[in-house]
């Protein structure tokens, strides 16, 4: 991204209220096994206890325990983790199918053109999660099958994105001199191309990350996502509804927790956007 | 017009072929069907059995070909939980899930239309900011959650409303206005984008140029106008509509197609999955060659030829 671009993101200031909260809770994902307490361990003697409970043995429960007295904070943790793990490798693989195909599809036309639109408009048709339904209903849930759902479905907006700036930027003087002057296609693509193409990548990549999370918990709570024992915000949430009335803290939290990660990546995309685009 | 119609049937008809090969490919090739269409504790004998009931020992092409002929017909088997036809468990599901999506694009409709010409009319004004912040809030919001949360404060705190089921019309409430707020966010910003996109245009100018009143501007040049791309963003964000509706129904155990097509994914029950799925896709791409037809006629301009 060129300076001035960046400068003019740097000066407004939810860009910077945004950074504030992401980086904490990346960090917190990032550290979560640090934390000395399992997500699994249960204390049967302390189960549905509330936010800030002592436990006979002195344990603190900072957010509560759950129905098998595991410690919310600890699951929390563990959840986030999972939600920006998933989130992150799935956004990676969709990066890197969605600005292959678009590359190849804005460069080449042709049939290869013709086949890469007519797969985005196949998946732009469909709702994420009835192909993920497909998927999971016939392979079964795990972790890698959820992340190639997501990464092999969540492309097509990249795909659109570098499609429409490759072609554009084909007939540009740079390129065609780059060209002209025998610089190999893959060349040119890398070092001319995609450079031009990188700062819509970055806001369109923030935006889908949010998305990304969200459809990872919406499957982990319909019980589709990342198996237990491995604890899942979408997961913990589902447990929780059931205990909704004498235990409010297992439901409520984990949303919150979504609802604080994914508003702060979309105020940043929203702000990358503003910037780049005045 | 007639070549236009021509090319987005056949491209349907691929779509629809692609999704047959992608469903099939998934149950023959994941592992053993007979083992995903039996129970895990069938015996070797009945697995046997089965297997040469079904046609499970001819080639691939062959199977393939003998699923898309049954696909074609919309025949997908018989439910393995229930025993009755797949077809029939989906089409009667169909129903609830109408309810519960008409109702709630409607009542976005009603709120997040004007809500975004409110924010585009008041520009950079509180009013903007305060809605638009919300809107975005909204979209950043779980949908599942905002149904749990609204179960604890209706439900179970104020003992207003059934916290899940359905029935009467207060079943319809928390479902209707879970998957309500859930549309609302993205409708509110592409509302106001395109109003304000319109509110620029010329003509628009021309007419506050040549003094006409504000209201008449408003209402007669730019909303309508700015209403084709809200109508074809209806349209086309129907999948979220259906992604959406799948996450409430589960959360208020409402009997529509989603906790059918869930709850067969958990049992198993891969007919059912396969025609709830089937069936979906179908509908969907007829609504969005019917939304790209109804651009055609809201816009004479637009030539899709």
């Amino acid at each position: 991204m060129r300076g001035r671009t960046l400068l003019r993101w740097w000066a407004n200031p939810r860009s910077k209220v945004a950074l504030l909260v992401l980086l904490p809770v990346l960090a917190a994902a990032l550290l979560a096994p640090l934390y000395p307490v399992s997500p699994t361990a249960q204390d049967l003697r302390t189960t549905l206890a509330p936010p800030g409970t002592t436990s006979a043995t002195g344990a603190l429960y900072l957010l509560g325990t759950d129905e098998l007295g595991r410690d919310l904070t600890a699951r929390l943790l563990h959840g986030l983790r999972a939600s920006v793990t998933v989130g992150a490798t799935a956004l990676a693989l969709a990066l890197l199918v969605g600005t292959t195909l678009g590359l190849l599809a804005g460069w080449f036309g042709g049939w290869i053109d013709a086949v890469v639109t007519g797969a985005t408009e196949t998946l732009m048709t469909l709702p994420f999660i009835l192909l993920a339904i497909a998927v999971i209903g016939a392979v079964g849930a795990s972790t890698q099958v959820l992340i190639l759902t997501l990464g092999l479905t969540g492309w097509v907006s990249f795909a659109k994105l570098v499609r429409a700036k490759t072609f554009e930027l084909r007939d540009e003087e740079f390129v065609q001199a780059a060209h002209a002057l025998g610089v190999r296609t893959p060349g040119t693509l890398l070092r001319h191309v995609l450079p031009n193409v990188a700062p819509w990548l970055l806001v369109d990549g923030t935006l889908q990350f949010g998305a990304l999370v969200l459809a990872e918990a919406g499957l982990s709570f319909l019980g589709l996502g990342v198996p237990p024992p491995t604890p899942t915000l979408g997961g913990i949430l589902a447990g929780g509804q059931v205990f909704l009335a004498v235990a409010w803290w297992i439901a409520t939290l984990p949303g919150l927790v979504l609802l604080t990660l994914v508003l702060a990546i979309n105020v940043l995309g929203d702000t990358l956007r503003d910037a780049a685009a005045p | 017009m007639l070549a236009y119609l021509l090319r987005r049937l056949v491209l349907s008809v691929v779509v629809l072929l692609g999704l047959t090969v992608l469903v099939f490919a998934m149950v023959n090739l994941s592992g053993d069907p007979v083992r995903l269409l039996l129970p895990p504790d069938a015996s070797a004998a009945e697995v046997a059995r089965f297997r040469t009931a079904m046609g499970f020992d001819d080639p691939l092409p062959v199977r393939y070909a003998r699923f898309l002929s049954h696909a074609v017909r919309l025949d997908f088997g018989a439910s393995i939980q229930l025993r009755d036809p797949a077809l029939g468990l989906v089409l009667e599901r169909m129903p609830a899930t109408l309810t519960l999506a008409g109702l709630a694009v409607a009542a976005a409709v009603l709120i997040g239309v004007p809500l975004g010409v409110l924010t585009a009319l008041r520009r950079n004004t509180a009013w903007d900011t305060t809605i638009t912040s919300l809107a975005l809030v909204g979209q950043s919001t779980p949908v599942f959650w905002v149904g749990v949360m609204s179960i604890l404060l209706f439900a179970v705190q104020l003992r207003w409303l059934p916290s899940s089921g359905s029935g009467s019309w207060q079943h319809l409430i928390l479902p209707v206005g879970t998957l309500t707020l859930f549309l609302l966010g993205g409708l509110v910003r592409v509302t106001r984008t395109s109003m304000l996109e319109v509110l620029d245009r010329a003509y628009v100018r021309t007419a506050t140029a040549k003094g006409q009143l504000r209201r008449l501007v408003v209402w007669k040049h730019a909303f309508r106008n700015a209403m084709i791309p809200v109508v074809t963003q209806i349209g086309l964000q129907m999948r979220f509509v259906i992604g959406g509706s799948v996450i409430t129904e589960q959360v208020f155990a409402w009997p529509g197609l989603g906790r059918l097509l869930v709850n067969a994914v958990y049992a198993r029950d891969y007919p059912v999955v396969e025609a709830g799925v089937f069936l979906i896709a179908l509908a969907l791409i007829v609504v969005n060659t019917l939304v790209d037809l109804s651009y055609l006629w809201l816009n004479p301009k637009v030539s899709l030829a």
